[in-house]
């Protein structure tokens, strides 16, 4: 399939959305770029990025390595200066109010952004105390933050001698000594184990609970699928598609129909009528039985299997499968979303990391 | 290691760490720059290894000087040191200042300053702090020159206070020189290549001077370059304090010098952290 074009998904961020309702109701959004240019050389690290964040929500940013994302989230927690374009957070531009901005935001990096040579607790204590807590209360908060974050057994150890998963809460941890209304997760559950993973996922869900938004990203899919409210999907430093997952997934196209015929002797008969009625080509399975089509429009899916039961063809089952958000991403941007690719920007932004 | 908790209790826990979390007021510039500090000293304290060098070669020099150049020079390794420590220390001083860049070289390409930076705080203090925890390291320095040199014979006319305001004078310039390499540290790309620029410094620096030969006996042109050299001003500054005959001219001098080396590093310094990547 060939790459979409950006147009071809105005669509699906204008279809009505809570979400978008409600940022249209009110000053609400957490985050809004527009234009943003960033680059190292002749690299075009990020290139023209446009970003609309609601208040409250989790937001996914989803690519593959080297698609920009760690220098745009560098640039919205005021960490890079954009070449070009301009942002601003909860309506703070991010280059001339950048200490406003950072007294409302928290960022959690790629690489563990907590002290290695220090113990969890000196480590929190130190953060307590740059926001201005007392010597004596920074210990308080420092302990209960560790108490939260199931690692009270670990306080008085170096960091270095943590492993991926505690790290990773940690520095989670350091995130919000004090409640930051936006959090930045840069890549949060890369190369943790499944059990730590699901424990961030938890934390995430918390802090969005407790009326936090979230920036994340990611490039795991199912990440995206699991905790962003909406997703915006980058690759070569700008946005490609954005929406929901459910939206990012029916602008590809609703998914595959499978047909399982009750007589395989119908198969023939049953071909050229579903491919007429769905306008796409059928495809025969191994199984005599069966056949599958891409579907471009789920309307049309209704109205095949009725013709199909008027010509007296029986079905055994059928199903509509949505498409993965690999295959949305596949779709989109004509590679696949995991593979590394092998360009300029990966390296750039290990550079810049 | 960690307790399985159930994932509600985990959720409940979190969310109550952050329900709780009232917002102090912002510490100012001295409070964030002493809590720096102290993240430097708890490196020190972690790792201890790092102090090798403001112990192990104060103790070399002066040993290595003393007896080296002493006889030649002085007539007797005891006159000799009267006149070489003061020197001595002013110069293995200048030398430790250079691992300070090495150091905060190392320290800003870990992840932790991203979150440092994206704090609202007092920007310099992230530096300043370190740098007043090098202070501790040069006085440590100091400290151990000084009692090895007072085992050896050095008797300072001035006493233990004229020494110490010696020592205090040094410090100064010593926490000023850092922010030339502070900079070097931030700008230069690899570790190996600050070393060689801070060497190709500091030897020229340190060595023509007054520290170990009267600038009388070199040739004219050098003595003319030793004359305003900042080590040499300081040198003569610290001799002055520790015999007891103080040059106010030098002194001031070398605090004029000092604050030259803030002005205009400080800020380079800061603008070159900004624009880091």
């Amino acid at each position: 399939m060939p790459p979409h074009t950006p147009g071809d998904l105005d669509g699906v961020a204008l279809q009505a959305d809570p979400l978008s309702a409600a940022a249209a109701a009110g000053p609400t959004l957490a985050i809004e770029a527009s234009g943003l240019v960033k680059h190292f050389g002749a690299t075009r690290a990020v290139d023209g990025l446009d970003l609309r964040v609601p208040t409250g929500t989790v937001y996914g940013v989803l690519g593959p390595n080297g698609a920009g994302k760690t220098t745009a989230i560098r640039m919205l927690a005021t960490l890079l200066r954009p070449d070009a374009g301009s942002a601003r957070v909860f309506g703070l531009d991010i280059v001339s109010e950048a200490d406003a901005v950072r007294s409302r935001v928290s960022l959690t990096g790629q690489f563990a952004s907590v002290d290695e040579d220090l113990t969890g607790l000196e480590n929190l204590v130190l953060l307590s105390r740059l926001w201005g807590y007392s010597r004596a209360t920074a210990r308080t908060r420092a302990r209960a933050l560790l108490e939260a974050f199931d690692l009270a057994a670990a306080a008085e150890r170096q960091v270095k001698t943590y492993s991926g998963g505690m790290r990773r809460r940690l520095d989670l941890a350091a995130s919000i000594v004090v409640t930051p209304e936006l959090i930045f997760l840069d890549e949060p559950t890369t190369g943790l184990d499944p059990r730590s993973r699901n424990q961030v996922w938890d934390i995430i869900r918390a802090l969005v609970a407790e009326g936090a938004t979230v920036l994340l990203t990611t490039q795991y899919l199912d990440e995206a699928d699991h905790l962003a409210d909406r997703i915006a999907v980058i690759d070569h430093g700008r946005v490609i598609a954005e929406g929901s997952s459910s939206q990012l997934k029916s602008s590809v196209g609703s998914g595959a129909l499978h047909v399982r015929l009750f007589d395989p002797a119908q198969r023939p008969f049953a071909e050229p009528l579903l491919a007429r009625a769905l306008n796409a080509p059928v495809r025969l399975e191994a199984d005599p039985a069966a056949l599958s089509a891409t579907v471009s429009d789920a309307q049309r899916v209704t109205q095949a299997l009725s013709e199909l039961s008027r010509a007296g063809v029986a079905l055994a089952t059928f199903a509509l499968g949505q498409p993965s958000l690999d295959e949305v991403f596949l779709a989109l941007t004509g590679h696949p979303a995991e593979a590394d690719i092998d360009d300029g920007p990966a390296s750039t932004e290990e550079a810049a990391a | 290691m960690t307790a399985i908790t159930p994932r509600q209790d985990a959720q409940t826990a979190v969310r109550t760490a952050l329900s709780t979390s009232a917002r102090p007021a912002r510490p100012g510039p001295v409070s964030t720059s002493l809590t720096f500090w102290w993240r430097a000293l708890l490196k020190i304290k972690h790792v201890p290894e790092q102090l090798f060098d403001v112990t192990a070669f104060p103790i070399m020099f002066l040993l290595l000087f003393t007896y080296l150049f002493g006889g030649a020079l002085a007539g007797s390794t005891t006159a000799y040191l009267q006149e070489v420590l003061p020197g001595i220390l002013a110069l293995t001083v200048a030398m430790i200042t250079m691992y300070t860049g090495v150091t905060l070289n190392r320290d800003i390409s870990k992840g932790v300053h991203d979150r440092f930076r994206s704090l609202p705080v007092w920007r310099p203090a992230t530096l300043v702090g370190p740098l007043l925890a090098d202070v501790v390291r040069y006085s440590l320095a100091a400290t151990v020159m000084i009692v090895l040199g007072l085992a050896l014979g050095f008797r300072p006319g001035a006493g233990l206070t004229g020494m110490v305001v010696a020592v205090a004078l040094l410090l100064v310039f010593a926490f000023s020189l850092s922010w030339v390499w502070t900079m070097l540290g931030i700008i230069m790309r690899s570790e190996n290549a600050l070393m060689s620029l801070s060497m190709l410094i500091l030897f020229p620096l340190t060595f023509v001077s007054n520290v170990f030969v009267r600038p009388e006996t070199l040739p004219s042109w050098l003595e003319s370059l030793v004359a305003v050299n900042p080590i040499a001003i300081l040198v003569t500054a610290m001799r002055g304090l520790a015999h007891g005959h103080p040059a106010t001219g030098e002194i001031t001098a070398v605090l004029a010098i000092s604050a030259a080396f803030v002005a205009v590093f400080g800020p380079l310094t800061m603008l070159a952290y900004r624009r880091k990547t």
